[in-house]
């Protein structure tokens, strides 16, 4: 089936199986392998995507179903340039070892400091709670959103 | 873990939505699809054809008026945590979702959805039965109405025809003054619990408890309401002796399954200690 | 050091971040091949039994699907060597790299089907027809023991081997000890569980007979020699390539089934073959780990003076003794004491089979389990002979006056295996530990109910024996552009290496860490390595860069003396230049012309470093639903020299916090029958970020290792090591009132409900003490003679 939809603001068609997971659609048909599969059965959070503004697992929405949305992947977070506050805090922060995990991360918490620029520790925890990391024991993810929300506050105030 | 093949369409209209359901036994509905889409990859489910909602109008509303709340089958759980509305109109229904699962989950998981899924730990079909709660479905006969108590019939398993599609849930009137609470336990947040109750009550002049409804969540095969807990509340001054008692009462009168490293005993205790704190919190805070 | 930069010891950003932030990490699944198969792999579906036959028809039939490979297509079914301790006897229990008739555990590999998508692959795995002889399972080491099914009828036994460790006289100790106490233990099978899944891309260039893999982890250079010898090519015909790798732990990298079934698949069909594992079959394809029991015990003196320990440990070690299978088993035996004076030990483990996920090692292999042991024991006896539990430690650490000091002997093994605690000061770590946690303080919250919950504190020492041998090679090459690029045969698993080689090598060289390129595991890039196991990357491959820094310089030092004139002596090297006294200078890049180029080879006589530290906790039990919270969690170690506190840190709280989802939540659970319960991330449970948020460590680096150059000691695995002793303990203590005996693990609540939960209801609380109970032992477990 032709699926057409947005990918990091460029308009993109595919023709994908209906049984065909949107994680897959990305990495293998639109070779945007920086969504990563960890479990696919929506335990791990490592395929965490921006469909249409919200967070969700793409290993848990069929590609079929993004007809007409617009979706952001880590690849549309970055820029060819610098690193945003969210990925330079990551760094400063050491939030990330193998880096699996990480691209799920920056996506949730990119959404969740979009809608919530002021999410406490506690928040920030319970949100992530839905990724899995192995390395890290989390805290310094936490450290590193906690420590991002400055630069969304401001773009807010625009 | 891919799904195996099968064909998909996302009909106009719900007739057609309906049309379709019968016309293939192995036909089956996805919206959200965050309980389905694990089953299809685990192969669990090998549906022929994935009948998608997403297209189909006035599935999605939060309607709020003097008979309750009619929440629309594609209705997800974070537009009822983001609907202030509902801060007075249902506080039980608020807080209960949102420790529904997590973050990601909560952005595509649905009201149609989970009731269809009927899992016996899931937190709307116990809201459902604990409040009286009615569901409409829509088939290839007509519409028809089920109370959430007649529903659900054991674990993953409903009185839901093959070509019926639930398309609303009716919680009734929710008055302001009410006493009411929800305590779930899962060792990780936003696991399915082990064991997780709500319940609600109003009171009479002199502060007596009136139209208790209690229900238990993740404890038994089903959500289902404690009778003998609320006719023991019914009438009676909250106090830490009612409190205990009803505690009692509940780990008595559940009925959890046995499994290997959950030992129902941990259940029926798990139950009583929700059941505890959820009565002594409801005791100190009252809806607006 | 040369130069004047002071990377080591910097919390140097990681270079590996970089690409990993913008999503352009290329681990093994983000790669294809031209006509690449997808390969899916046929598991046995019962713990035992026979293949009686296998009906391949109807899945060959599905379009798109390819071939279908069995032991049949394979012919000589090869067995998977043991890569460390392969000791007489073993060869008996390896596991066939495919089913060959006979079944041993859910999961084994039986058939891999190719096809034009991972789907029809899965599609064809679905469609093939097993016929199939269940045999009675062996469930658990109890039923193994027994012998009366054997999983090799040939080899008349289920013990895969037994492990003795000795120390001094135990039976003298024990005869004289005016205090013994005996106690039964148990750890859970769990695993390692990276969150990257297995993957590999195979290709088989039929011209040049050459065989490529991708994908490889952790010992690429002894899985390359090991495919070769199974394909029946020259080690210097297979290339294993390593990409980025999504977390190893111990598990990851290892030979496995599929390290031989995909490759040869590739030559089988000629075309390139790629497998991804998938999370289920991760769960059963994966090693296990950690699975002990035993019974053990502790002898004092009066005044808590350890006189010795001894018992026997059975390791559940699954199906097949696996490539490094035996270390779980091994070091339970020598290092069942850790970091305590025990001056007579004699510890017996026996390793038994039984029809379950084959067993390997995890972080800290056989210590986390010891650990739990011992200082349960040691525990015990603090509180039946009334002293604090701080008090005791301090009394049996091994002091530093006592360095080195000898771990027991080892049988099989002997004296060629012997190993000792290096160096430092243990007591100084505790003292630090308990000074930072105000454990004095503390002590008064021991066992009392506040708000609901019981209190508890614990305290654990521990050592980390890392670095193995034997060696370690680094090439440092001067390229064109004035860059050294270092190659280097330790394996990046994401701890990251290539951040602290490139610390290493700029420091040495004198160099801006920008002009280092760091790259390693691949078998291309050297002619031997020995990989990333044993936290021993930075111990050895860190030493061998050292060594490989210095002899460039040399190097560098001479070619610019030949081109400008004088002694190499007289040259100095500033900034990427080299300099004469009169102030001539040449840049690197001009002498790369040259081909400055060294290889070294760093050997360390198998002599492990051993990090030590001690680790505090404080934690509220809710008996309501048996939920433990840690409200607090530190770990103090003398890491000898640290290299980047960054990602030193990192491994400290990832350590930890795995560790607690070993002492809390993770569980593989198998029923009778042999199936495995827990087979997805909702049933094997792990720690989230709201879990475990206060967790802290500190990293000291007072007492350098004295067996490299850079003074380093292997760091990866220490702070796991005491979590489920310390859980167990911390609970203990807080359930005190109960007579809890947190004596397995997980702690899961069901579990700590229990224990609260034989007491009637009505004393709840009522006998919750502030002091350490001095009369509270099991009944009938201890016996203080008079």
């Amino acid at each position: 089936m032709q699926v057409n939809f947005k990918l990091n603001g460029t308009p993109v068609v595919v023709d994908v199986e209906p049984r065909m997971h949107l994680a897959d659609c990305l990495r293998d048909e639109l070779r945007q392998t920086g969504t990563h599969l960890g479990c696919e059965h929506g335990a791990c959070g490592a395929c965490t995507v921006i469909v249409d503004g919200a967070a969700v697992r793409a290993c848990l929405m069929l590609a079929v179903q993004v007809e007409g949305s617009s979706i952001v992947t880590v690849e549309g977070l970055s820029t060819e340039e610098a690193l945003t506050p969210l990925q330079t805090a990551f760094r400063k922060h050491h939030a990330l070892q193998c880096g699996f995990c990480t691209p799920g991360m920056l996506t949730t918490a990119h959404a969740l400091l979009t809608d919530e620029p002021d999410a406490d520790g506690d928040r920030i925890r319970a949100v992530l709670s839905g990724n899995l990391c192995r390395c890290t024991g989390y805290i310094p993810i936490v450290d590193a959103v906690l420590d991002a929300r400055a630069a969304y506050r401001k773009s807010d105030k625009r | 873990m891919k799904p195996a093949p099968f064909e998909y369409q996302a009909p106009a209209t719900l007739r057609e939505a309906v049309d379709l359901l019968a016309s293939d036994p192995e036909a089956m509905v996805i919206a959200g699809g965050q309980s389905l889409m694990p089953l299809l990859a685990l192969r669990l489910a090998t549906p022929s054809l994935l009948i998608d909602l997403r297209r189909v109008p006035g599935l999605d509303a939060i309607a709020i008026d003097d008979s309750g709340i009619r929440l629309g089958a594609r209705v997800r759980w974070r537009d009822i945590e983001d609907d202030r509305r509902l801060e007075t109109a249902h506080p039980l229904l608020r807080e209960t979702i949102a420790q529904v699962a997590h973050y990601q989950i909560r952005n595509r998981g649905t009201v149609g959805g989970s009731l269809a899924h009927a899992d016996p730990a899931a937190e709307l079909p116990g809201i459902a039965v604990t409040c009286d709660a009615e569901l409409t479905l829509v088939g290839v006969a007509g519409t028809r109405m089920v109370r959430a108590g007649d529903f659900f019939t054991g674990p993953l398993t409903t009185v839901r025809q093959h070509d019926e599609i639930i398309t609303e849930l009716h919680l009734p009137f929710w008055p302001s003054g009410r006493r009411w609470a929800f305590r779930e336990f899962a060792q990780r947040r936003g696991d399915f619990s082990l064991a997780g109750i709500a319940l609600f009550y109003g009171e009479d002049q002199e502060g007596r408890v009136a139209n208790a409804h209690v229900g238990v969540i993740g404890a038994c095969d089903r959500p289902q309401r404690l009778m003998e807990v609320e006719a023991l509340l019914n009438g009676r001054f909250i106090d830490e002796g009612l409190i205990r008692e009803a505690a009692e009462t509940s780990a008595r009168t559940v009925d959890p399954p046995e499994d290997l490293h959950v030992p129902a005993a941990y259940r029926r205790a798990l139950v009583a200690t929700l059941i505890e704190r959820g009565l002594r919190s409801a005791a100190q805070h009252r809806s607006a | 050091m040369i130069g004047t930069n002071r990377y080591i010891g910097s919390p140097v950003e990681r270079i590996e971040d970089l690409r990993f932030l913008r999503g352009r990490g290329e681990f093994v699944g983000d790669l294809k091949s031209q006509g690449m198969l997808h390969a899916a792999i046929l598991r046995s579906p019962i713990a035992h039994g026979r293949i009686r036959g296998l009906d391949s028809a109807a899945a060959r039939a599905i379009p798109g699907v390819r071939d279908v490979i069995a032991a049949a297509e394979i012919g000589a079914v090869p067995t998977i060597p043991l890569r460390l301790l392969p000791l007489p006897g073993t060869e008996r229990f390896l596991q066939p790299v495919i089913a060959t008739g006979r079944l041993r555990y859910v999961g084994e590999p039986i058939a891999v089907v190719l096809a034009d998508s991972a789907a029809l692959a899965e599609d064809g795995v679905g469609a093939l027809i097993l016929d199939l002889e269940e045999l009675p399972p062996v469930a658990d080491r109890r039923a193994s023991g027994r012998h009366e099914i054997l999983l090799f009828e040939e080899s008349g036994t289920n013990l895969a081997m037994t492990f003795t460790g000795v120390l001094g006289d135990a039976e003298a100790a024990f005869r004289d000890a005016p205090y013994v106490r005996r106690e039964c233990f148990e750890v859970q099978r769990h695993t390692a569980l990276p969150m990257e899944p297995r993957g590999l891309l195979a290709e088989w260039d039929s011209t040049q007979q050459r065989m490529t893999v991708l994908g490889a982890a952790k010992v690429p250079f002894f899985n390359r020699d090991t495919l070769a010898a199974m394909l029946g090519l020259a080690p210097a015909s297979v290339d294993l390539i390593e990409n980025d790798v999504g977390g190893g732990f111990g598990a990851r990298g290892e030979f496995y089934p599929e390290d031989f079934l995909i490759p040869f698949a590739a030559r089988h069909v000629g075309r390139p073959v790629r497998w991804l594992e998938d999370r289920r079959e991760h769960l059963t394809a994966m090693n296990h780990a950690r699975q002990a029991d035993c019974e053990v015990e502790i002898a004092c003196r009066r005044d808590g003076t350890i006189l010795g320990m001894r018992g026997e440990i059975f390791v559940d070690l699954g199906a097949y003794v696996r490539t490094n299978g035996l270390i779980q088993p091994r070091t339970l035996a020598q290092c069942f004491s850790g970091p305590y004076r025990v001056p007579n030990l004699h510890m017996v483990v026996r390793a038994l089979l039984t029809n379950k996920t084959p067993s390997g090692t995890y972080r800290g292999p056989g210590r986390y389990e010891a650990s739990f042991f011992c200082e349960r024991l040691i525990e015990l006896a603090a509180v039946d002979l009334g002293l604090d539990s701080a008090e005791m430690r301090r009394r049996n650490l091994i002091g530093a006056a006592e360095m080195p000091y000898k771990l027991a002997r080892l049988e099989p093994g002997g004296a060629a295996v012997d190993t000792e605690c290096d160096s430092g000061d243990y007591g100084e770590v505790l003292e630090r530990c308990l000074a930072e946690f105000a454990w004095e303080e503390k002590r008064t919250l021991q066992g009392r109910l506040i708000d609901g919950r019981y209190h508890g504190i614990a305290v654990a020492c521990f050592i980390e024996g890392a670095g193995a041998g034997p060696k370690e090679a680094a090439r440092l090459e001067l390229e064109p552009d004035g860059t050294v690029a270092v190659y280097v045969g330790s394996a990046a698993v994401g701890q990251g290496l290539e951040t602290v080689m490139a610390q290493v090598a700029s420091d040495t060289l004198g160099m801006p860490i920008d002009l280092v390129r760091v790259f390693h595991g691949s078998t291309p890039y050297l002619n031997e390595g020995y990989g990333a196991f044993a936290s021993r990357s930075t111990v050895l491959g860190g030493s061998a860069v050292y060594e490989g820094a210095k002899s460039l310089l040399e190097k560098i030092r001479g070619a610019a003396a030949a081109r400008l004139g004088g002694p190499p002596d007289d040259i100095e090297l500033v900034d990427g230049r080299a300099r004469t006294r009169d102030g001539r200078s040449l840049s690197f890049a001009d002498l790369a012309a040259d081909g400055l180029r060294v290889d070294a080879m760093f050997q360390n006589n198998n002599k492990l470093t051993y990090t030590y530290g001690s680790a505090v906790a404080h934690v509220a039990v809710d008996l309501g639903t048996g939920q433990v919270e840690v409200l607090d969690f530190l770990v103090v170690e003398d890491v000898g020299r640290i290299v980047n506190p960054l990602t030193l840190h990192g491994q400290a709280i990832g350590g930890v916090v795995q560790g607690l989802g070993g002492a809390f939540m993770e569980n593989l659970v198998y029923d009778a029958n042999g199936q495995l319960l827990t087979g997805t991330l909702a049933d094997y449970l792990i720690p989230t970020a709201s879990d475990f948020p206060r967790i802290r460590a500190i990293a000291l680096e007072n007492h350098p290792s004295p067996s490299n150059p850079l003074g380093v000691k292997g760091a990866g695995e220490g702070p796991i090591i005491p979590v489920g002793g310390l859980m167990a303990n911390a609970v203990g203590n807080a359930l005190a009132s109960f007579g809890a005996m947190p004596n397995q693990l997980p702690l899961s609540p069901a579990r700590v409900w229990r224990m609260g939960a034989e007491a009637p209801m009505e004393n709840l609380g009522k006998n919750a003490r502030a002091e350490p109970v001095s009369d509270a032992a099991g009944p009938g477990r201890s016996q203080i003679r008079r």
